[in-house]
C-alpha cells in the first residue's frame, strides 16, 4: 500500500506501483491541473513540487512518491495567489495555457529556493519547460516580477 | 540581460487579476431556453450583413468578407450570442476554438463593447458544434476576428438597443431621452448627444425581462459606436477570459473531461500511412492489470480525408494500464502502398524536379528571353521537410455513445465539421451527435482534423461506455497531418547595369489536397495563393511555375501553411540578390517591390482563381504601400544599418499573408562556438483595425518563437514509410534558452474603417527568411535548407 499526502490530504493507494504520479493524480484522483506533454521528461507540463523540489511527475512511480508530500498546481495555494499566479496574470503570460500549470510549479520551486534569482538563473532552472505558444519573455518577465514581490513580503 | 522591457508591458499590468475569474464551462447552457428566460426572442430569426447603400451615416459602413464564402457564413443574431440575467450578469457566446489566440476573450469584448456591458460581469459560454445556429466555426485560416468582428458589433449593438427601448418605455420617455452607459440605460435631461443624465437609471439586470418584448431592430435601424467610444477595442486592457483558470489549474482541455464510468484508451496504429494490421496477439496486453480489452479499428488509404488510420485500441482502467498494455502487444504490419517512402529519396526527387521548367501559372513579360539575354544570372534552391505541429496538448478526445447517441467533448478547430464527420462515421443522424468544445493546448492546425475523435468515437460505440482516447507524444509526432515539404527555386537574371530584369519562383511541393481527393500531384490555387503567384514583386518579366510532387503522408495545414516555404525562398533570396549586387538588403528589398501601388491581379496576369485567403479582392488588396510601410517601420524601430559589432548580423524580410502584412527585423550574435543568439527581434504588423493589441503582441512574440522553432529544429524523416522522430529529444522545439529573447511588436494604427486582418498567422512566414538573413549578415554563411539547428558551423 503506498500512502501519499496530495495537497496536504493523504491518499492510499494499491495499484500499479510503476504508475507515474502524473496519472495516478489525473486518472485516479480527478485532479486534471497538471497535464500530460511528453511522458518522458522532457516538456515540463505535468510540474508538480515533491517535498519541496519540482518533479516530471509523468517519470516518477507512484512508489517514489510513497510516504512524501506531493503539491499540484491546485494546492500551490488556497486562493490561487501565490506570487507566480499573480505575475502570471499580472503579464497576461499564457496563450493556449496547456503548459502554464506546469511552468508556474517550475518557477514557484525556484522562488522556494532563491528569492532573488538573476536572469540567467530563472533560463536555467525554466529550460526544462517547454512552451510551444512561444511565451517565454512574458514568462521570463513574470518570473522575475514574482521574485521580486515575494522579496517584498519578506517570504 | 534584461529580457522584456516595460513600456511592452504596460498594458499587460493595468490588469486587475481579480477581473478574471470566469469558469470555463462546457455544458451547452446557451440553449434556447435559457435565453428565453432573458431576452426572449424566439424564432430562427438571422440578421445577415446588410449592405447599405453608398453615403450612410453608420459609424462604419458594413464591408463585406470571405465569410459570405465560408460555410454557414456569419450570424448576427442577439438571441444566439446573448444573455442577460435578471441579476445584470450577462453571459456571451464564443463560438469560434481558443488554442491560444485569443477569440475566445477578444469577439465577446466585441459584443461586450458595443452592447455597453461591463466586462467585469461577463462570462463566456462555449458553443458547441452548431453552424447553421452559429455561422462558420472552422477555426483556421487566421479568420475568426476578420470574418466576425462585423456581426459580433451587431450583435451588441441590437441588444443595447434593446435595453434602451425597454428603459423608454419604463420611463414612457422618446427613445431619444435614454441613454445607455456602462451596463445601465439611464435617463437623459434633454434630447440629443448634448443631453445629460438625470441621475435615474435603469440596470441591464432590471431591464433584461422587458427587454425580451422588444422587437430585434432591423440592421438600418442599428446605431454603432464611433471609434472614439470604444471602451475594450483597440485598447488591449481586457484579460484573457480563462487567465485565471489556467494559473489555477481549472482550466478544462480536452484530456480533462470526466464522465461516470470512462474508460481510457490508446492506440496502436500502423506505423506506415496506408497501412494495416497483418496479424495481432494481444494475450500478453490482456495480462496487464486495469487492461479491459482491444478492439480493432479499420484503416484508411489517403485520400481518406480525416478517417483514422487504423490498428489496434487498447481499453484500460486508466490511461497509464492502457499505455503498458499496448507495449505487450504483439502486431505485424503490413504497410501498404507507402512502405519505400524516404525522405532523402524524396528531397533528391524534388531537387531533380525543380532544376526542370515547371508549369507555369503565372507569367509577365518575357522571362524566358530576359533569362537568355542576362548578363548573369543568380539563382539558388531552398529546402523544407515535413514538420509536425506538437502541440501542447497531444491529442486527445472524450466520446460516449449511448442508445444510438454520440456525445463528445473534445479541442477541436472544427467543431461542427467533427459532427458532420462523426455522424457519418457512425451512420447517425447530424442531430444525434454532440460536439463540445474544450479549450485546446494548441492546436496550428493539427486539430482542424478530427482523426482523434471518430477514433474515441468509434471505440466508445465498441466498449459500450464513455471512452478516453489519449494520443501519447510519440503518437502525435508519428502520426501527424505533416506541413508540406518543398524546394523552391529561385532565380533572377540581372542585366549589364545591375538591374533584376527577370524573376523566377518554382515551387515543388506535396498537396494538401491529397488529403482530400485523388492526388493532383501539383499544388492547389489555395497553396500557391500563398505568396507565390500573389508575388508582390515589381519585376518587369516574371514566371511563377510549380513542379509536380505526390505526396506519400498526410499532409495538412500547419500555422501559415505554404507561406512558411514561399516566403522562406523568396525573402532569404532578396538578401543574396542583395548580396551579390552590393547592395543593402532592405534597399533591395524596397526596390524590388516597387512604388507605392494596389496591384492590379489582372495587369499582373496573375491567375483567374487567385485565392486571397477567400477574400473579395477589392476589400482586401495587395497593396504595395501597406507591405513596404511595414518594412520601414521595422527597419526604423531595429536601427537598421547601425554599426554592429563582430559576430552580429541583422536581417529583414517582409510578408503578406491571410490580407495582413508583417515584417520582422531579426538581430542575432553568433557566439564563439557557433551558438546562434536572438537578442532582439522588431516586428511591424498591418492588420488593419486592430481589435485587441495585447493579444497581437502575443500573437507575434508567439509566432517569433515557432519561427525560431521551424528554422532550427523541424524536421520529420521518414524511413521506408514510418516516421522516425518520436518526442521532444528527437524533435525538439524551442526552449526558454533559444528563445529571441525580446520581440518588439510595432503595429500599424487604423480606424475601424480600415478592415481588420488576419494575426494568429501571419508573423510566422517572415521569421526564418528574416532569421536566415541575419546569420548570413553575421556570418557570410547563407543557410538555405531548414532546419538548419541552432549553431553555425
Amino acid at each position: 500500500m503506498i500512502t501519499i499526502t496530495i495537497n496536504g490530504e493523504e491518499h492510499q493507494f494499491d495499484g500499479d506501483p510503476e504508475m507515474p504520479l502524473l496519472w495516478y493524480v489525473r486518472d485516479v484522483l480527478g485532479l486534471t491541473g497538471s497535464k500530460y506533454g511528453c511522458g518522458s521528461g522532457l516538456c515540463g507540463a505535468c510540474t508538480m513540487h515533491m517535498d519541496g523540489k519540482s518533479v516530471r511527475s509523468c517519470v516518477v512511480p507512484v512508489q517514489a512518491a510513497d510516504g512524501q508530500s506531493v503539491v499540484t498546481i491546485e494546492g500551490l495555494d488556497p486562493n490561487g495567489d501565490h506570487p507566480a499566479q499573480k505575475a502570471w496574470r499580472d503579464y497576461n503570460v499564457p496563450q493556449c495555457g496547456f503548459c502554464q500549470a506546469g511552468q508556474i510549479m517550475q518557477a514557484a520551486s525556484l522562488l522556494a529556493q532563491n528569492s532573488e534569482p538573476t536572469d540567467e538563473q530563472i533560463t536555467e532552472h525554466m529550460t526544462g519547460n517547454i512552451c510551444r505558444c512561444g511565451c517565454y519573455q512574458r514568462i521570463q518577465a513574470a518570473v522575475k516580477a514574482a521574485a521580486v514581490e515575494q522579496a517584498s513580503k519578506g517570504a | 540581460m534584461l529580457k522584456y522591457i516595460d513600456e511592452e508591458m504596460q498594458a499587460a499590468k493595468a490588469f486587475s487579476p481579480g477581473n478574471a475569474d470566469r469558469s470555463v464551462r462546457l455544458e451547452n447552457v446557451s440553449s434556447r431556453r435559457d435565453f428565453l428566460k432573458t431576452l426572449g426572442i424566439s424564432g430562427g430569426l438571422v440578421i445577415g450583413l446588410q449592405l447599405l447603400p453608398s453615403g450612410s451615416a453608420l459609424a462604419f459602413d458594413p464591408y463585406p468578407t470571405g465569410a459570405e464564402g465560408m460555410p454557414h457564413k456569419t450570424v448576427s443574431d442577439p438571441a444566439v450570442f446573448v444573455a442577460i440575467d435578471s441579476d445584470g450578469s450577462v453571459r456571451l457566446v464564443a463560438h469560434r476554438s481558443e488554442m491560444g489566440t485569443g477569440s475566445r476573450t477578444s469577439l465577446p469584448m466585441v459584443m461586450a463593447d458595443e452592447m455597453e456591458a461591463d466586462f467585469d460581469r461577463v462570462s463566456v459560454v462555449q458553443a458547441p458544434g452548431d453552424e447553421p445556429k452559429y455561422g462558420n466555426q472552422d477555426t483556421d485560416g487566421s479568420r475568426s476576428l476578420r470574418h466576425f468582428v462585423q456581426p459580433a458589433r451587431q450583435v451588441g449593438a441590437a441588444v443595447r438597443q434593446m435595453l434602451e427601448a425597454a428603459a423608454a418605455q419604463q420611463w414612457d420617455v422618446p427613445l431619444a431621452r435614454v441613454r445607455a452607459r456602462d451596463h445601465a440605460v439611464y435617463l437623459l435631461d434633454g434630447e440629443g448627444a448634448d443631453a445629460g443624465e438625470t441621475g435615474e437609471r435603469l440596470s441591464y439586470g432590471e431591464l433584461a425581462e422587458s427587454a425580451m418584448a422588444m422587437p430585434v431592430p432591423a440592421f438600418e435601424e442599428l446605431n454603432f459606436k464611433t471609434d472614439d467610444q470604444f471602451r475594450y477595442m483597440g485598447k488591449g486592457e481586457i484579460p484573457m477570459v480563462d487567465l485565471h483558470d489556467i494559473t489555477t489549474g481549472k482550466a478544462v482541455y480536452g484530456a480533462d473531461v470526466q464522465r461516470d464510468g470512462m474508460k481510457y484508451a490508446v492506440v496502436a496504429r500502423p506505423p506506415v500511412v496506408g497501412g494495416s494490421v497483418k496479424s495481432m496477439d494481444a494475450s500478453e496486453t490482456l495480462k496487464v492489470p486495469g487492461v479491459l480489452q482491444v478492439v480493432e479499428l479499420a484503416g484508411s488509404i489517403p485520400p481518406a480525408k480525416f478517417a483514422p488510420l487504423g490498428g489496434i485500441a487498447v481499453v484500460a482502467d486508466n490511461t497509464w494500464a492502457a499505455i503498458k498494455g499496448r507495449e505487450k502487444l504483439i502486431v505485424e504490419w503490413d504497410s501498404g502502398p507507402h512502405g519505400s517512402f524516404n525522405t532523402a529519396d524524396y528531397e533528391a526527387q524534388m531537387r531533380a524536379t525543380a532544376d526542370r521548367p515547371g508549369k507555369v501559372l503565372r507569367s509577365q513579360g518575357d522571362p524566358e528571353t530576359a533569362f537568355a539575354n542576362a548578363a548573369r544570372v543568380v539563382s539558388a534552391d531552398y529546402y523544407q521537410p515535413h514538420m509536425v505541429h506538437a502541440q501542447m496538448e497531444p491529442l486527445v478526445a472524450v466520446a460516449s455513445f449511448d442508445n444510438g447517441k454520440l456525445e463528445a467533448w473534445a479541442p477541436v478547430q472544427s467543431p461542427y465539421g467533427t459532427r458532420q464527420d462523426l455522424a457519418a462515421t457512425l451512420a447517425l443522424e447530424e442531430e444525434d451527435v454532440t460536439v463540445n468544445v474544450t479549450l485546446l493546448g494548441g492546436g496550428f492546425g493539427r486539430k482542424s482534423k478530427c482523426d482523434f475523435v471518430l477514433e474515441a468515437a468509434l471505440v466508445s460505440k465498441e466498449v459500450g461506455a464513455p471512452i478516453k482516447l489519449q494520443w501519447t507524444r510519440e503518437d502525435d509526432i508519428r502520426h501527424g497531418f505533416n506541413a508540406t515539404t518543398s524546394v523552391e527555386r529561385l532565380e533572377a537574371a540581372i542585366d549589364e547595369n545591375d538591374k533584376v530584369v527577370a524573376w523566377r519562383h518554382r515551387s515543388v511541393s506535396p498537396t494538401i489536397f491529397s488529403t482530400f481527393m485523388p492526388d493532383p500531384g501539383y499544388a492547389s490555387n489555395v497553396e500557391t495563393g500563398m505568396g507565390l503567384v500573389d508575388s508582390p514583386l515589381d519585376v518587369p518579366n516574371l514566371s511563377i511555375e510549380v513542379g509536380e510532387a505526390m505526396a506519400h503522408t498526410r499532409i495538412g495545414w500547419f500555422r501559415s501553411v505554404s507561406n512558411v516555404p514561399h516566403a522562406f525562398a523568396a525573402q532569404s533570396f532578396i538578401a543574396e540578390v542583395a548580396d551579390s549586387l552590393g547592395r543593402d538588403p532592405k534597399d533591395m528589398l524596397l526596390e524590388l517591390i516597387g512604388p507605392d501601388r494596389v496591384i492590379d491581379p489582372k495587369a499582373a496576369n496573375m491567375p483567374e482563381d487567385l485565392w486571397n485567403y477567400g477574400e473579395p479582392y477589392e476589400e482586401f488588396p495587395n497593396d504595395t504601400g501597406r507591405l513596404r510601410h511595414v518594412v520601414e517601420l521595422a527597419a526604423e524601430k531595429a536601427n537598421w544599418g547601425t554599426a554592429l559589432p563582430d559576430g552580429e548580423g541583422m536581417g529583414i524580410a517582409v510578408h503578406r499573408s491571410f490580407v495582413s502584412y508583417v515584417a520582422s527585423v531579426v538581430r542575432v550574435q553568433i557566439d564563439d562556438d557557433g551558438t546562434i543568439r536572438i537578442p532582439e527581434v522588431h516586428t511591424a504588423i498591418d492588420c488593419g483595425y486592430c481589435i485587441n493589441p495585447e493579444r497581437v503582441h502575443s500573437q507575434i512574440e508567439g509566432a517569433a518563437v515557432m519561427g525560431t522553432t521551424l528554422a532550427m529544429y523541424s524536421g520529420i524523416t521518414y524511413e521506408n514509410g514510418a516516421v522516425k522522430e518520436s518526442n521532444f529529444h528527437d524533435y525538439p522545439v524551442a526552449r526558454i534558452t533559444t528563445y529571441p529573447e525580446r520581440v518588439h511588436t510595432h503595429i500599424v494604427e487604423h480606424p475601424f474603417s480600415v478592415h481588420a486582418t488576419g494575426v494568429g498567422e501571419p508573423g510566422v512566414p517572415p521569421f526564418a527568411p528574416a532569421l536566415a538573413n541575419a546569420i548570413f549578415a553575421a556570418t557570410g554563411k547563407r543557410l538555405r535548407d531548414l532546419p538548419f539547428g541552432d549553431k553555425v558551423v
